[in-house]
């Protein structure tokens, strides 16, 4: 398949890589979460739901001056967006997990 | 490039690893939440700098302002009987988030785009300079697109405005996969085939449009009892849009994230469904519960009152509280807890019994509960509790249906048989609270209603439950 050993070794793309990233982070993800209690579940949602508002750092590179003016204004759509997310995600889930740890009855 | 910003992500991603974690154990659940919300502040910081050179900060800048302020409103004043809703509209901003950065790389690439035929893969090099990223942009922006509309639906059907039961027609199916196939191809060769510019912008358009659809047709025939799945179903998919920006992008730190965020979601998806006895195909593909066979009507339904049910109470030892989706439309919480409060002070055991998927959301009623300073303790889970009702004086259903309903038992005809319920028909005496006679989502008679030790009290919940606070007070 190869010519050499050397375009062997490179057979690892960022693509490659990024495919071996995304695999082991999903069985990791499932691993990690597996037995969570229901009154869990909603913060979980929320909470996670804010880290998918991750997405802004690929929003950040948008909103750039070499770039035109509609991919900007996109960009910057995404990033209120994402930001609504973050934002909102994390402290909603703060609210609803205080609520649970502020009643408890010995 | 310098080793510091690729290290400064690793750490990112190793918080949020343990941030999620961590959101998945009671006791430790806060610390997990600070510490994603950390990642995500390291995340942004390292970025802005990263980009600083060249970012067009009044967008940069302007995008995060408006965007936290109307998070931070959002989730400040919203209801926790609304969370639901909010939990489906932030998932929407999520996917849509996504789906506009692959929209962004495309006008930046196109812009910059000369004379000539335009391709996504052999254009002019940046912001996408492998297939594999074009790729992924366009997966990115089709789940993306279907995450944002899919949600804004399951949003107007849980805040009432579109009709929540099943609606469907015939041949949806093939509709809808003929809706989802089209974008993909049209989005696979936008890639790697030399479009004229004009022709190549409508195709991008096309796919935007065509995927914002499938979002509709696919959620809109799926009933409001099966919410939660696809509420759940919708937070997976908004990780995996922020994975496939990630790809985009090449970026890991999105793709780590990303795929949290989908296998949590997942998870979840599964728990939901394992409750109703369902699959994932069956929720997304059959329409459920729009054919009502059998009987219908009912012959033996005792009506009460509030103050029969207080004398009830005052001779019972043991109570248990069925909250479901009803609690939550009459917002009757807190009332509820006043109403325990009072049993529990005279001496009488009382214990909540929640079903996985009573409710619009998974955990739906453990953080309306909560929110009424319900003790963690007092809320039981299905399989906990079930062996418990025997020796319950009275269950109070509130606003629960089809969870409660015998013939998941016990008739093999019903569309529920075999779903998992709560055995509230076991204890002595079962009260129902609900505002009429109507079948709940599934669409058929509640066989709990004719049971010899079921009484009715027809009304609002919360008014049912003062009153019969009021009863018990005078009682005592």
């Amino acid at each position: 398949m190869f010519d050499n050993i050397d375009q062997a070794m490179q057979a690892f793309e960022p693509l490659t890589v990024g495919l071996f990233i995304f695999a082991l982070a999903i069985f990791l993800g499932y691993e990690l979460i597996t037995k969570v209690p229901p009154t869990l579940h909603t913060p979980l949602m929320s909470g996670s739901n804010a880290i998918s508002g991750i997405t802004i750092v690929g929003a950040l590179y948008c909103a750039s001056n070499e770039y035109s003016l509609l991919a900007n204004t996109l960009g910057a759509v995404a990033i209120c967006f994402a930001m609504i997310n973050v934002v909102g995600g994390f402290t909603v889930t703060r609210r609803m997990l205080a609520m649970f740890g502020g009643k408890k009855k010995s | 490039m310098n080793l510091l910003f690729p290290l400064a992500y690793l750490v990112a991603a190793i918080m949020f690893i343990q941030g999620i974690r961590r959101l998945s154990k009671v006791r430790t659940a806060k610390s997990g939440n600070t510490l994603s919300a950390f990642a995500m502040l390291i995340a942004i910081v390292v970025t802005m700098v990263l980009v600083s050179g060249q970012a067009a900060w009044p967008f940069v800048l302007g995008g995060m302002v408006v965007g936290s302020l109307i998070g931070l409103v959002a989730a400040r004043r919203v209801e926790m009987t609304e969370m639901p809703e909010l939990v489906a509209l932030f998932n929407g901003f999520g996917g849509g988030a996504s789906a506009l950065v692959s929209l962004a790389l495309f006008f930046a690439m196109f812009s910059n785009h000369g004379s000539g035929d335009f391709s996504l893969v052999g254009g002019p090099g940046a912001p996408i300079t492998t297939s594999s990223s074009a790729v992924s942009a366009i997966l990115g922006l089709i789940i993306g697109a279907i995450t944002l509309s899919g949600s804004y639906v399951a949003f107007l059907k849980l805040n009432g405005t579109v009709q929540g039961n099943a609606f469907s027609f015939s041949g949806r199916n093939l509709v809808n996969g003929i809706l989802l196939i089209a974008p993909l191809l049209a989005g696979l060769a936008l890639c790697f085939v030399a479009f004229d510019p004009g022709v190549a912008l409508i195709v991008m358009l096309a796919i935007t449009v065509l995927a914002l659809i499938v979002g509709v047709t696919a959620t809109l025939p799926i009933g409001g009892a099966d919410m939660p799945v696809v509420i759940s179903l919708l937070n997976s998919l908004s990780g995996v849009a922020a994975a496939m920006a990630g790809f985009a992008v090449q970026n890991p730190l999105l793709i780590v994230a990303g795929s949290l965020v989908g296998a949590s979601g997942l998870i979840l998806t599964q728990i939901m469904c394992k409750a109703m006895n369902r699959t994932l195909a069956g929720v997304l593909f059959k329409s459920f519960g729009s054919t009502s066979g059998g009987r219908e009507g009912y012959d033996n339904v005792k009506e009460s009152s509030a103050e029969e049910v207080a004398m009830l109470l005052d001779d019972a030892e043991r109570v248990v509280f069925v909250p479901g989706y009803g609690l939550a439309v009459a917002q009757a919480q807190h009332v509820t807890r006043e109403l325990a409060t009072l049993l529990e002070a005279r001496g009488v055991e009382v214990a909540y019994a929640i079903h996985p998927v009573a409710g619009r959301m998974p955990g739906h009623m453990n953080v309306l509960l909560a929110e009424a300073d319900v003790p963690y303790e007092q809320l039981q889970e299905m399989d906990k509790i079930n062996p418990e009702f025997k020796t319950t004086d009275v269950s109070i259903v509130l606003g629960a249906n089809d969870v409660v309903n015998p013939a998941a038992l016990s008739d093999k005809e019903s569309p529920i048989y075999g779903m998992p319920i709560l055995n509230v028909h076991e204890s002595r005496t079962v009260v129902v609270i609900k505002r009429s006679l109507s079948p709940g989502f599934a669409g058929i008679r509640n066989e709990l209603f004719d049971y010899d030790n079921t009484v009715m009290v027809f009304g609002d919940a919360k008014k049912v439950l003062t009153d019969m606070v009021a009863e018990v007070k005078e009682n005592a």
